[in-house]
């Protein structure tokens, strides 16, 4: 169960609140301090990548945060752009980082997604149940107090 | 912390000193601005990321952005950088392959003994 849930409209300026949350969510449910910069990078690249594809599709939905801290901290950024648009998602090797033929958006989502697998773990990336979209679902352990 | 942007020149390279927070909300003020200097003429950049406190992916693609444009027109661009949280960032997505990455500004502009004071 969900023990925080935030819901924000696609614009930039709000994935700043949602990694402000993410991290105090995560402090508050006993992950290392050591770890926190990273859940605060992953839950930003997360978000990012929803409100992208939030924007490229035209979507006023809400983005969904929710974090819950049962057994481990995890935390679901939850999109509804259409599944394909999840098709792709790639590290880039790093002489194609710089090729002038990579455009700007390209090169920003697979460096977000080497972000993301870089800093977790424990990362899934799965369609919703419910209708388009997807679901990016990241764990991190916890240290009981 | 909001983003800070400020530009001074040293040993004929430009420098652009980045503060706070580079993500999705503000990287697109941080592009401007590095236009603006190659607009203007600048073609030795230096961005100075001792006061960042956060930067993600679309910073990044900006940085590389900037690097593109710059050889394009012949110029060079490096990054100033000694925090391992940002430098981890740059060796998990490769790009510490792509940016020359200096521990100091002297180290940059090969000024004073390049030996890379963090001062």
């Amino acid at each position: 169960m969900a023990t925080v849930r935030l819901s924000f409209s696609p614009a930039p300026v709000h994935v700043r609140t949602a990694r402000l949350v993410g991290v105090a969510v995560a402090r508050r449910a006993g992950v290392a301090e050591e770890l926190l910069d990273e859940v605060r990078l992953a839950i930003g690249e997360a978000c990012t990548r929803a409100v992208a594809l939030h924007n490229q599709y035209g979507l006023p939905d809400l983005v969904t945060v929710e974090m819950s801290d049962s057994d481990a901290y995890a935390v679901r950024v939850i999109d509804h752009a259409p599944i394909e648009a999840s098709v792709g998602l790639a590290k880039l090797p790093p002489d194609e980082l710089a090729d002038e033929s990579l455009t700007d958006e390209a090169l920003t989502t697979g460096v977000g997604f080497a972000l993301l697998a870089g800093f977790v773990d424990d990362l899934q990336v799965r369609p919703v149940e419910d209708g388009p979209g997807t679901e990016v679902r990241m764990v991190w352990p916890v240290q009981r107090r | 912390m909001e983003l800070s942007l400020a530009t001074r020149t040293v040993a004929e390279h430009t420098v652009l000193e980045v503060g706070g927070e580079v993500d999705v909300y503000t990287a697109p003020r941080l592009r401007e601005r590095l236009v603006e200097l190659v607009d203007a003429g600048a073609r030795n950049v230096i961005v100075d990321l001792a006061g960042v406190d956060f930067l993600d992916s679309t910073g990044l693609g900006v940085l590389v952005g900037a690097m593109k444009r710059l050889r394009v027109a012949n110029g060079t661009f490096g990054l100033v950088c000694s925090k391992e949280p940002l430098l981890k960032i740059f060796r998990i997505t490769a790009l510490d392959q792509v940016f020359p990455i200096y521990s100091s500004i002297e180290a940059a502009t090969g000024d004073g003994d390049g030996s890379g004071s963090t001062s």
